[in-house]
């Protein structure tokens, strides 16, 4: 013992003033480790133990996705219409009540033809998206306060909880009243729905963030601003994206009751409007184009922006099944 | 517990400025009469009592104690996450390093970008943290490994990119809180070695909290047992044995046979109470 104390200590005093102990002993392991086993040894069976453990990530072909993926989604849809079809058929109901699928289909045409069709569609996504940035930025430092803050949290987390179950139809009258038939009216209404369910999904994915990573981050160095940017919000980023994905519902669906709710010439024809005004003109197959069309965008929304995103942040931390 | 046990947590900047009365010399862990009792005043469990413990430059000191022996609240309390009800620990200049149980990895990053963080928050230039971080991954032996994602790893890999990671703090001294204990048999037993040598190339000061005597002799110059509610030195054992061994070593197992006795008795203590 005495011996090896020794050389630990004086390798100890070379190193406090060389400052470059690593390439210094490289030739002092592979001289000890010459005595016994040689250090190759120990590399080989690491890179073996490193092979055979390696986790395995697996490629989904092409073939594959369009089979697991899209087809399902599309044998769906054909069926709905043929069902629609066939009680269209059977006449169940009066087709002023259940027009045939090939009328709303014409009602599309239509609305093409006139040009108006992604001038309606526009201004609503485009109300819907502008909302949605504003709601984005109030609710991110909203949910990082109420996150980390013990008495905004026990003030502010029961409202914000509360107000996600309030149907945002509810805030259009007191919205006319506050602001009269204008954009900012449906804005306030947007505003309302979303920033709750956003900072809510912030809030539960800051509360899930395992406290481990605090700990480690605070080992390395980072606090308060700091360990904010570095640590908590990276690691509450799938709560935060799952939050945004509920967010954008949120948005779309106030929306959609506000300009349903709100009609003034002052307003663009919007998707909500387009619908009202079929049923005005008792017109089945537009209220039903206007449904499926509010449908359909709400969902192309979220499949080309907020699935990609929520994909991407899920696999990088190997968080989804497909990645093994 | 005496109120005249104050607590000098300026100790730790007193020493970094380099005040010559300071006790620990450059590199060295000194833990003076320290305590620790969690709960409210008047009813506070006492955790730690009276742990007095001197880490020289360079050592590799085991910890090793059953359950409810305080080895981690020691670790905190050395990497100033938590604070000592009363007494002193000194530290060298620096935040000492710590590995825990799980790799506490940031999943959000790769391997490499893991090390790039420690490097960043320690303040090294953005230009060298790239290589510095090759650098570590060489010496825990994947060079290949700076963009892989933390879920692509092994076990066993992400405890040495924890290590790097640890390593990347260029603290001198590196605290591992039973860093291989979720780690199966066979990459424990090589990461042992890996330690070893990593630890005899950089001169690193290592404070292993273990509750494994074999591994503790195995690895370690000393071996302290903390005795369980509340933890306190027990015993320490010199281990003779020269670097390289094995844990198969007929003198490692003589050893452990002697510790685990002694920690046997230890336990045994708390059934008859």
């Amino acid at each position: 013992m005495a011996s090896s104390k020794t050389t630990r200590g004086a390798e100890v005093g070379e190193a406090d003033g060389g400052k470059q102990p690593m390439e210094k002993s490289v030739e002092k392991s592979a001289t000890t480790a010459g005595a016994g086993h040689p250090g190759q040894d120990l590399a080989g069976l690491e890179a073996g133990l490193d092979a055979l453990d390696a986790v395995q990530t697996k490629r989904v072909s092409p073939t594959e996705v369009l089979v697991q993926k899209v087809l399902p989604p599309i044998v769906a849809v054909v069926f709905v219409l043929a069902l629609w079809k066939v009680l269209v058929l059977a006449e169940v109901t009066p087709d002023y009540k259940l027009p045939d699928p090939g009328l709303v289909w014409d009602s599309l045409r239509e609305l093409w033809l006139r040009g108006e069709l992604l001038d309606i569609i526009w201004t609503s996504v485009s109300r819907g998206l502008f909302g949605f940035l504003i709601a984005l930025a109030i609710a991110t430092p909203l949910g990082l306060v109420v996150a980390r803050v013990k008495f905004i949290r026990a003030g502010l987390g029961p409202i914000l909880s509360g107000l996600q179950s309030l149907p945002s139809v509810a805030w259009v009258p007191p919205a006319v009243i506050w602001l009269g038939l204008n954009d900012q009216m449906m804005y306030t209404v947007i505003l309302l729905g979303a920033v709750p369910s956003i900072a809510n999904g912030l809030v539960a994915g800051i509360d899930q963030v395992p406290p481990l990573f605090l700990r480690a981050g605070r080992t390395l160095g980072a606090r308060g601003l700091v360990s904010a940017r570095h640590i908590l919000l990276p690691a509450a980023l799938p709560g935060y994206v799952a939050g945004l994905k509920q967010g954008w519902a949120f948005s779309w669906r106030s929306l959609m009751a506000a300009e349903i709710i709100a009609k003034s010439p002052d307003l663009g024809l919007g998707l909500g409007q387009y619908l009202e005004n079929q049923r005005n003109n008792s017109d089945m197959a537009g209220v039903l184009l206007g449904i499926l069309l509010i449908l359909v965008v709400g969902i192309a929304i979220e499949l080309l922006i907020f699935a990609p995103i929520e994909r991407r942040v899920l696999r990088s931390r190997g968080l989804l099944a497909s990645a093994h | 517990m005496s109120p005249a046990l104050t607590t000098e947590k300026d100790d730790r900047a007193s020493a970094a400025a380099g005040s010559p009365g300071s006790a620990g010399a450059a590199g060295s862990v000194s833990i003076a009469h320290v305590h620790k009792a969690f709960g409210r005043p008047g009813a506070a469990q006492p955790v730690l009592e009276d742990i007095n413990l001197r880490v020289r430059p360079g050592e590799f000191v085991c910890i090793l104690g059953a359950s409810g022996c305080g080895k981690s609240t020691l670790l905190n309390l050395i990497a100033d996450l938590d604070e000592p009800s009363s007494g002193a620990i000194e530290v060298p200049a620096g935040r000492p390093a710590l590995m825990f149980q799980e790799h506490a990895l940031f999943p959000w990053l790769t391997a490499g970008k893991n090390i790039e963080l420690a490097l960043r928050l320690r303040g090294v230039p953005r230009a060298d943290r790239r290589p510095r971080a090759e650098r570590l991954l060489e010496l825990v032996r994947l060079s290949g490994a700076h963009g892989k994602r933390v879920h692509e790893l092994s076990g066993g890999m992400r405890q040495r990119v924890a290590l790097a990671r640890a390593l990347a703090q260029d603290s001198r001294v590196l605290l591992m809180d039973e860093p291989f204990a979720a780690l199966d048999a066979i990459t424990r037993d090589v990461l042992h070695e890996e330690l070893t040598r990593i630890w005899s190339e950089t001169g690193v000061s290592v404070l292993f909290v273990t509750h494994n005597v074999r591994e503790a002799v195995r690895l370690a110059e000393r071996v302290v047992l903390l005795s369980s509610r509340p933890g306190r030195i027990v015993r320490e054992w010199e281990v003779d044995i020269p670097q390289p061994r094995r844990i198969e070593d007929a003198a490692v197992a003589d050893l452990s046979v002697e510790i685990t006795e002694e920690l046997r008795g230890e336990i045994r203590r708390h059934g008859q109470q």
